[in-house]
């Protein structure tokens, strides 16, 4: 028989330390729904998913009840849809946005991801369009997400793209300025975009994936904090093979998951995407793992260092325990999403800067951060385009979700609510980079692309 | 297939009895039982047989949650599949 100590470890991960299973995401691919016809389209896109998805909340829920833990979210990724606009013969596509919204409502999921362009080195039929609907198609649904890639280390960094997307994120958080400019949390930036991913707001179905897929993502920050205030590590060694070993048991359980949810849905299995999530629950921090390896507080010098180490931890425990890793898998470090980062932040340890440094050893980038509302477009693009250039020239994938709170000063909170939680409003450094974000073309990639 | 119930709390008189008893109302088999009391802390594991209940999961999850809250206990009923992918290599 399975060992008592085991049994009660496990429950008390799931009862205690928030261990649970972030998301089961569908990706769908809308290749075989493009149609010149917008509303041909929609009717196919919305048709393609209800049949692939109707089942998808109802197993993830079965799934959740049979093995007794819980599985938070149920999300669908689709293509880029700046590639099936692309072929419409009209540049007003909001309706593909509606018709998403509408599915996600229809099946129940929580979020539909895919209003998406990749435009890392330039744009194309319908990539012009679609960013440019982004604010209405925001501010008109309510679980569309969307993302727009605009640099990779193959292809450079867009910065006329860079410079779209600053004013398409300040606009969105102006077109939702009543709704506490929630459409930009639902809005990405991405350097090195994966095709896998899948978590909100990022996720979408990359063109090279199959028909139809289930993505896995899990989380376990509390579980990771907990282990190490548990048990007294002699030294940094033995902290990093203790986040290994946890790391290796939250992932076991997303890979069951995956597998399960794959067998009874009779789609193919992805990939588990071995994030450490954090949620604004008590004991669910990633910002205090970092603390209970002994620093005062998350931000404080070291910080950098402890992270590199648990990001690196996680997916060496990781991936032995999954068949497929793929996605993001990282620790992530969302402000609004992390009571240790918001207090951090309200004490004055932490700010843009240490983020930005601390983005160049973990997973994804700059994620949930609230700005002045008075900030420039010019200001979110320079933002945009640093952490592009440091995704870009570490190989690695980059983003920002930045929120412009309109109306609102740095020390004042903009509060979202839910699985996104509450940020105070952070300064931005100080000096214009407007002449250098108008300057617009191509940043050449670098020597790291030429690999051949 | 089977699930692994397990029940913990302060100890009482017939716990074992009563979740037996909703047990064998909808057909769910223990093969295994084992249990220690620490101090006044219940733990009791129990390894079911679940195949042939009469019920689904979500029945016997229900009925066994409202026996734990009568007798004052917290009971889980979980795939033990989940275990042993954590557990085991």
């Amino acid at each position: 028989m399975i060992e008592t100590k085991d049994i009660l470890e496990t429950i008390n991960m799931i009862d205690n330390e928030n261990l649970d299973i972030r998301t089961i995401t569908m990706g769908i691919s809308l290749i075989d729904c493009i149609d010149s016809d917008i509303d041909k389209a929609c009717d196919k896109i919305y048709d393609k998913i209800c049949r692939y998805a109707k089942e998808l909340v109802k197993t993830g829920e079965n799934i959740s009840a049979e093995y007794g833990i819980p599985i938070i979210n149920k999300r669908i990724a689709v293509t880029p849809i700046s590639i099936i606009a692309g072929v419409c013969q009209t540049q007003k596509i909001l309706k593909f946005a509606k018709t998403l919204d509408k599915v996600a409502d229809t099946l129940g999921v929580d979020f539909i991801g895919g209003y998406s362009a990749l435009v890392e080195k330039g744009f194309a039929a319908g990539d012009y369009a679609l960013i440019e609907s982004i604010p209405e198609a925001l501010s008109l649904t309510s679980k569309v997400c969307s993302s727009v890639n605009i640099g990779s280390t193959k292809a450079g960094i867009n910065m006329d793209a860079v410079k779209m997307m600053g004013d398409t994120v300040l606009k969105t958080a102006q077109a939702t300025k009543d709704n506490n400019c929630i459409g930009a949390a639902k809005l990405v930036t991405f350097c090195n975009a994966v095709q896998d991913n899948p978590f909100m707001a990022g996720a979408f179905h990359g063109i090279g994936e199959a028909d139809c897929v289930i993505n896995v993502g899990v989380s376990g920050p509390g579980v990771v904090r907990s282990a190490l205030s548990k048990n007294k590590c002699k030294d940094i060694t033995e902290v990093a093979d203790l986040v290994k070993k946890t790391a290796f048991k939250i992932t076991r359980m997303g890979q069951l998951v995956a597998k399960e949810a794959s067998s009874r849905l009779s789609i193919p299995f992805g990939i588990v995407d071995l994030s450490l999530a954090p949620t604004p629950a008590v004991g669910d921090s990633v910002a205090h793992i970092l603390e209970e390896m002994g620093l005062e507080i998350c931000g404080c010098h070291g910080t950098t260092a402890a992270l590199a180490l648990l990001n690196d931890a996680v997916k060496k425990g990781g991936v032995m325990a999954s068949s497929h890793v793929g996605g993001l898998s990282g620790a992530f470090i969302p402000v609004s999403e992390d009571a240790g980062m918001i207090n951090a932040v309200n004490r004055g340890a932490l700010d843009i800067t240490k983020l930005e440094a601390m983005t160049a050893v973990c997973s994804v980038g700059l994620d949930m951060i609230v700005i002045p509302g008075d900030t420039t477009s010019h200001t979110i693009s320079a933002i945009i385009a640093d952490e592009a250039a440091i995704g870009m020239v570490n190989s690695k994938t980059t983003a920002v979700r930045v929120i412009p709170a309109i109306g609102k000063k740095a020390g004042d909170t903009l509060s979202f609510g839910g699985l996104l939680g509450a940020g105070p409003v952070m300064n931005t450094r100080f000096g214009s980079a407007e002449k250098f974000v108008n300057l617009g073309g191509r940043i050449p990639a670098p020597l790291q692309a030429l690999k051949n | 297939m089977k699930a692994v119930i397990t029940v913990l709390g302060k100890d009482n008189v017939g716990i074992l009895s009563k979740v037996s008893t909703a047990c064998a109302e909808v057909g769910v088999n223990i093969i295994e039982v084992t249990q220690s009391v620490l101090q006044d802390m219940f733990a009791m594991i129990m390894l079911a047989e679940i195949d042939k209940a009469t019920v689904p999961f979500n029945e016997i999850t229900n009925r066994l949650n409202k026996v734990g809250d009568e007798i004052g206990t917290k009971i889980h009923v979980m795939h033990e599949d989940i275990f042993n992918s954590m557990h085991k290599i």
